[in-house]
């Protein structure tokens, strides 16, 4: 495991007239609709503990109101917390003087924005221009780096035109160029693709494990679709309520949700497709017989596999050492829909 | 304090006379006091703007008329880049001298420009004071609004006591009618400037000054140039009142028209200011559109 580039420690918001206060009601146990209803204060996050490691994807899920764009905000601090730490690279991000806290937002995390929050009085390259004249970066050395990353993205030619004239998905490429102009290490990612449209944002989702794959930034990516957050995050943490309830590996979170709020989040997606071998087989390779399939082989093809071979179960394979084996029966009950946890009246919607 | 002898179901408690006499008095004799006082150091204080706005009137008397005739035509070409406008700027002008009312008519145009200028140098800051505070929002805002509803006859009377008969009092009477829109419009206009825009630009790390001069200014300048075009339109509609107290200009045949009933002089001079109006209306809105350029869609894909 490579080093943790953010580190969120007990970390509380609320909203209302006298956060402080509240604090200690809230670690008492009480919920948010009590803390609302008897205090006139909204809960925004409850104690979230959250280690990032560095050059990883760590993805965000929730549903709306449940405190995803809070958390990212703390991150760079355009929300102080109630109580709690935030570490980055080992430095208290609280303790930051105006100054220094300037510089960390200019060189060190950058921002892409689910409504965009282009500036709309500039041009194309002026946008991605931004964050660089911001650091101070002299005109002809920001003018090439903006440059760059607007071809980078796929925008050549586009340099002159307003953020008006461009379609939701160039308008986010802008956004998104902008961000990596800066140059900084982190990248946050509020609900960045939500807005556009299914096939566009899988266009974008493309566009950012590519460039991921080269840059290795520490990214934070929020969303609310599981399959998105399954595309991109290695890690994922579920908030509920401002509270985080499971964070784990993909495959963690569809085998083994942590309550219903998240069995009802993993229903729908499509669990032959995104569950793989390696996360459902016996770790004992020794009585396995079939054929060898890869443990990273998602279900649908591994079943594929065994169709084709008339074969009964197969062996694991991992970088060419048998890891386990899995028999078709547990394939078939790792694709089945789990039951619904929850009583009707208790889902969350 | 209160005269009951004459209270009846149609006359509401009212001051005793002699109170009330005592008060106006006790008023008009401290405000004169003040006025012996200070009214020297204030016209002192005003002299290099008196200066300023008689030598720019004198500028633009000495100017040759075909000069003249160029600089407006060019104004004209600035704002609304239409050869149509420009023409009949053009056009309008040369009527006004035919029609002998080249003299005013130059003296009113200095006397709104110098109005104009200083309502923008002092209106527009204070409208970002305004912006960035809820608190000083709300002193001013009253303000405004008194300035805006107060017949003007009233403030001039203090104008007068102050600074006499004369350019600069009607200079000041100009602006205490004219300035609210500029402050509001300025202020209004940062205030509705995109929150998430402006958290961009704190997320990439834009220092406050950055921010009002990268972003909201910027972003407000639509509603700040509407103001200005309102400080010229109102400003002009002053002119006639302004003429009251010695403001040279349009406004001084005009008032001598309703004086004297002579209609034709009074419809011209009248005229002559609504021409004026319409030009500067017309070229400074054509340039706040111009401004907003960018937030037409159009070749979108
Ligand atoms: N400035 C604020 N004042 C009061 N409540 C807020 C504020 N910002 C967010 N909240 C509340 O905090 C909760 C989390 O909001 P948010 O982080 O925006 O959720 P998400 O991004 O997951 O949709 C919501 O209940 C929201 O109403
Ligand atoms: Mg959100």
């Amino acid at each position: 495991m490579s080093e943790t580039k953010i580190s969120i420690r007990n970390l509380y918001k609320i909203f209302g007239r006298n956060p402080a206060s509240m604090v200690d009601r809230v670690r008492g146990g009480l919920s948010k609709p009590d803390l609302l209803d008897q205090h006139n204060h909204v809960l925004g996050l409850e104690d979230i503990n959250l280690d990032i490691p560095a050059s990883g994807v760590q993805v965000i899920m929730g549903l709306s109101g449940s405190g995803k764009s809070t958390l990212i905000r703390h991150i760079n601090r355009l929300i102080e917390p109630t109580a709690g730490e935030i570490f980055i690279d080992g430095e208290n991000v609280l303790a930051m003087k105006p100054e220094k806290l300037r510089d960390f937002r200019r060189f060190k995390a950058s921002m892409v924005f689910q409504k965009f929050a282009l500036l709309p009085h500039r041009t194309v390259i002026q946008n991605v221009l931004y964050g660089v004249q911001i650091q101070g970066v002299d005109e002809k050395q920001a003018l090439d780096r903006a440059q760059r990353w607007l071809e980078r993205v796929g925008l050549k030619g586009f340099e002159l035109h307003y953020p008006a004239q461009l379609s939701g998905g160039m308008q986010q490429r802008v956004g998104l160029a902008r961000a990596l102009a800066t140059d900084a290490e982190i990248l946050l990612m509020d609900e960045a693709f939500s807005a556009l449209d299914p096939l566009i944002r899988t266009d974008m989702q493309d566009v950012l494990l590519d460039l991921q794959d080269e840059l290795h930034k520490t990214i934070v990516f929020i969303t609310h679709d599981l399959d998105e957050a399954l595309r991109i995050g290695e890690n994922i943490a579920i908030l509920r309520d401002g509270r985080m309830i499971q964070s784990g590996s993909g495959q963690d979170i569809i085998l083994k949700p942590a309550d219903a709020y998240v069995t009802d989040f993993i229903q729908d997606i499509n669990r032959a497709r995104v569950l793989q071998v390696g996360s459902v087989m016996d770790k004992d390779p020794s009585s396995a017989t079939g054929p060898e399939i890869e443990s990273t082989t998602a279900m649908e093809e591994a079943l594929q596999v065994l169709a084709k071979s008339k074969a009964q179960s197969a062996i694991v394979v991992r970088r060419g050492k048998q890891v386990g084996s899995i028999s078709l029966d547990q394939m078939i009950a790792a694709i089945a829909r789990p039951k619904q946890g929850a009583a009707p009246e208790q889902r969350y919607r | 304090m209160i005269d009951w002898t004459k209270l009846t179901w149609t006359q509401p408690p009212v001051m005793a006379r002699d109170d009330l006499r005592d008060l106006k008095k006790l008023i008009d004799g401290s405000f004169r006091d003040f006025s012996r006082e200070y009214g020297e150091a204030l016209e002192n204080f005003f002299y290099p703007l008196l200066k300023f706005l008689a030598g720019l009137q004198q500028l633009l008397l000495a100017t040759p008329w075909p000069l003249m005739l160029v600089l407006l035509g060019l104004f004209a070409w600035i704002g609304s880049r239409s050869w149509k406008m420009v023409a009949g700027t053009v056009a309008c002008f040369l009527v006004i001298g035919w029609l002998d009312m080249w003299e005013d008519t130059m003296a009113t145009l200095a006397i709104v420009s110098v109005a104009t200028f200083l309502c923008i140098a002092i209106g527009i800051p204070v409208g970002i004071w305004m912006a960035r505070s809820n608190r000083v929002q709300a002193a001013i805002l009253p303000i405004l609004d008194i300035m805006q509803t107060i017949p003007s006859f009233v403030y001039l009377i203090p104008v007068v006591m102050l600074l006499g008969i004369g350019k600069v009092p009607g200079l000041i009477a100009v602006m205490i009618y004219a300035i609210p829109p500029i402050v509001r419009l300025t202020n209004l206009g940062i205030r509705l400037v995109d929150e998430e825009v402006l958290e961009a630009a704190d997320a990439f790390g834009a220092s406050r000054r950055e921010r009002l001069w990268g972003v909201q200014i910027p972003l407000a300048l639509p509603n700040i140039f509407a103001g200005v075009n309102q400080t010229i339109m109102m400003s002009l509609s002053m002119v006639v009142v302004a003429s009251m107290i010695g403001v040279p200009g349009l406004g001084v045949p005009v008032l001598r028209a309703v004086t004297n009933q002579y209609l034709a002089l009074g419809l011209m001079n009248g005229l002559a200011i609504v021409a004026i109006a319409i030009i500067f209306d017309r070229v400074s809105q054509s340039f706040g559109k111009r401004l907003q350029k960018h937030r037409e869609g159009g070749h979108g894909v």
